[in-house]
């Protein structure tokens, strides 16, 4: 064993190049298990029911929801931000990490880029059906029309908001498939019968791999990443204008936009543990994505966590501190009102247990993360709830104070999302290899367990090779 | 007119893939190219190719997004169709900025990346000509272009070359 001192090494198992295909393929090229078409059935049928809910909306309007005169945002827009939220780790892997020259992002960031486009396709969804007259949909976007031409509004968050997801989403689905290319070429090459060989020439669109194509492969590796790292922030930071830039109290907080992306993060990289722990036991990738990947995300959960507690504190000083009594109102409401239950749980989800994993052995605790992943969603979904609802439902004038409660049509729309996104990533397994192979084989000889560096310990026999 | 072969030796690691390039190179070969299952760094190094200009063109496509962004809204609410929100002035710059990120982030991303395709000859349907399925996998190939003219003497020296630097295997395809 060739093992460096320094740090623990991200591929185990002594792999040679061939082992690693080998491994990532498997799962491509096997048959469909029996469980991959019970769950994908199951969260097919989800997705389909929240489709025909979703059809409900449309047909019957948004009285099909909970939302009332005083609480015009609810579940759609909570939904909407988690979505969102979820996607952000995605793009922090593949981009933050690579200009940090992080090695372990290889072991996840094909599948937490694939996490990023079906989290921004779910979020999508719930703008636009809270528009209620969908075929107008395209009013969003700035055209010559026959109205005047009354133009959008470009001073508008939601405009930016607009602007801000279609190129978030389009940017993540353009360096996804720049990398994933590669490893659709390896499939290709590697397929026995005719027609697959075709299927994945066309989705390859003809890769050779040559040294020149690699130059340019990791020019625009980088440059993307350098222009997603900034974008990402950009993303979350005009979500969160979407409400800072309002004069609802609890909503217009100058500090929303570093809390709100730093909540996203949180969120998803908690999203990227739930999908990862499973791929790894399924796929049996566990010498890929190691306990060190999973210690090395958990450290990013424990630093956004305590940023989002901070933020958290930070927003109830300003209240009392603004002396301002509607603001000072809105959020002894959020402790202490009727929806007391969503701030504690989110306080209980987001803030005192990520500190948890200061401790070394729960960090490396494969059934603990898995469940302080689910909790963490939960959390924050809470998070976005608590913003969005309770800062609405009692507003300046008590004559207007209501509830809001939702209604199946929002449960099942939300549930039919999670049912979606599964959908999505099921099928993405089961296409394209869920690790990014040709990335994972650049960091063998670097970061795998037959490191020959001048930290190692074992020097490199020259015979080893053959 | 002489059918276009190739011939080339297939390397099981890319450390003495560089070596032998640089080895080849120093015997005054002409390598063809080189078909690696990763990106190796130092390769295009080695082999003499000249930096990619590829970030230059994201730049181009950047600023035109820029610029096409703040063109845009300028026309729009200063001369097309002003409308007065709440007291602002027409020309609200910081209130663009934003947009104009995010096209210039878009047009940059999208623009580099056709570019990429275009330059890699990449698109759906295009017909991949892999010297050898395995590279794409766990071995590297250097190749050498020959055709019917090659004399018998050329392709020895190539072949002494390929083995003497490491080569596992060595083979003639026609493309």
């Amino acid at each position: 064993m060739f093992v460096s001192p320094l740090r623990e090494p991200l591929i185990q198992g002594h792999k040679t190049y061939k082992q690693i295909s080998d491994d990532i393929c498997a799962p491509v090229e096997a048959k469909p298990s029996k469980a991959w078409f019970i769950a994908t059935t199951l969260s097919g049928l989800l997705a389909i029911n929240g489709f025909v809910m979703i059809g409900l909306t449309i047909t019957y309007g948004i009285g099909m929801w909970g939302l009332n005169k005083t609480v015009g945002w609810a579940w759609d827009i909570t939904n909407f931000v988690w979505w969102i939220g979820i996607g952000h780790a995605g793009t922090l892997i593949s981009a933050i990490l690579l200009l940090f020259r992080q090695k372990w992002r290889t072991g996840v960031n094909r599948s937490a880029e694939a996490m990023t486009i079906f989290a921004v396709i779910c979020a999508g969804l719930f703008p636009i059906i809270h528009m209620g007259r969908v075929w107008l949909a395209f009013f969003i976007f700035p055209y010559p029309n026959t109205r005047g031409p009354v133009w959008v509004n470009f001073n508008s968050p939601l405009l930016w908001d607009v602007f801000a997801i279609s190129t978030y989403f389009t940017v993540s689905l353009v360096f996804w498939y720049t990398g994933l290319i590669p490893d659709l070429a390896l499939i290709r090459d590697r397929a026995k019968s005719a027609f697959t060989k075709k299927m994945y020439n066309i989705a390859c669109f003809g890769w050779k791999g040559t040294a020149k194509n690699w130059q340019r492969f990791e020019s625009i590796s980088l440059v993307l990443a350098g222009l997603s790292a900034p974008l990402v922030l950009s993303v979350h930071t005009i979500v969160s204008f979407d409400f800072a830039t309002s004069v609802i109290p609890g909503w217009h907080t100058t500090i929303f936009p570093p809390y709100f992306v730093a909540g996203a993060i949180f969120s998803g990289f908690a999203m990227v543990l739930t999908l990862m722990l499973v791929v790894r036991k399924v796929f049996n990738l566990q010498e890929y994505i190691t306990l060190a990947h999973i210690e090395a995300m958990n450290k990013i959960i424990i630093l956004t966590g305590s940023i989002v507690g901070v933020a958290y504190i930070t927003e109830l000083f300003t209240a009392w501190y603004s002396g301002n009594p509607y603001e000072r109102y809105a959020f002894l409401n959020r402790a202490m009102g009727p929806y007391w239950w969503s701030y504690w749980g989110m306080m209980t989800c987001n803030v005192v247990s990520p500190q948890l994993f200061w401790f070394r052995k729960l960090r490396r605790s494969v059934v603990f993360t898995f469940f302080m992943s689910i909790f963490i969603n939960v959390g924050m979904w809470f998070e976005r709830f608590v913003i969005i609802v309770t800062s609405t439902h009692r507003d300046f004038i008590p004559s207007n104070w209501t509830m809001y409660y939702p209604t199946y049509v929002e449960m099942f729309i939300y549930i039919g999302t999670i049912g979606f996104f599964m959908t999505l990533f099921l099928i993405f397994s089961k296409v394209a290899p869920v690790i990014a192979v040709a990335e994972v084989k650049s960091i063998l000889k670097t970061a795998g367990d037959q490191y020959t560096g001048p930290d190692a310990i074992h020097k490199h026999e020259e015979d080893n090779h053959h | 007119m002489a059918t276009k072969k190739i011939m080339y030796g297939l390397y099981d690691d890319e450390v003495v893939l560089i070596k032998a390039v640089k080895k080849v190179r120093a015997e005054g070969l002409k390598i063809h190219d080189c078909y690696t299952p990763f990106p190796v760094h130092g390769l295009d190094d080695a082999m003499g190719l000249r930096m990619t200009k590829l970030h230059s063109a994201g730049f181009i496509f950047g600023a035109t997004g820029t610029l096409t962004a703040l063109s845009f809204i300028l026309w729009i609410t200063t001369n097309n169709y002003p409308i007065n929100y709440g007291g602002k002035p027409y020309l609200s710059l910081p209130s663009w900025i934003p947009i104009t990120f995010e096209l210039t982030v878009l047009f940059a991303s999208v623009g580099m990346f056709l570019t990429y395709l275009y330059l890699n000859r990449l698109a759906p349907g295009m017909k991949a000509e892999i010297v050898d399925e395995r590279t794409t996998c766990h071995m590297f190939a250097m190749t050498f272009e020959i055709d019917d003219h090659t004399t018998d003497a050329k392709k020895t020296e190539i072949r002494k070359v390929l083995s003497d630097s490491g080569a596992v295997e060595i083979h003639e395809k026609e493309l």
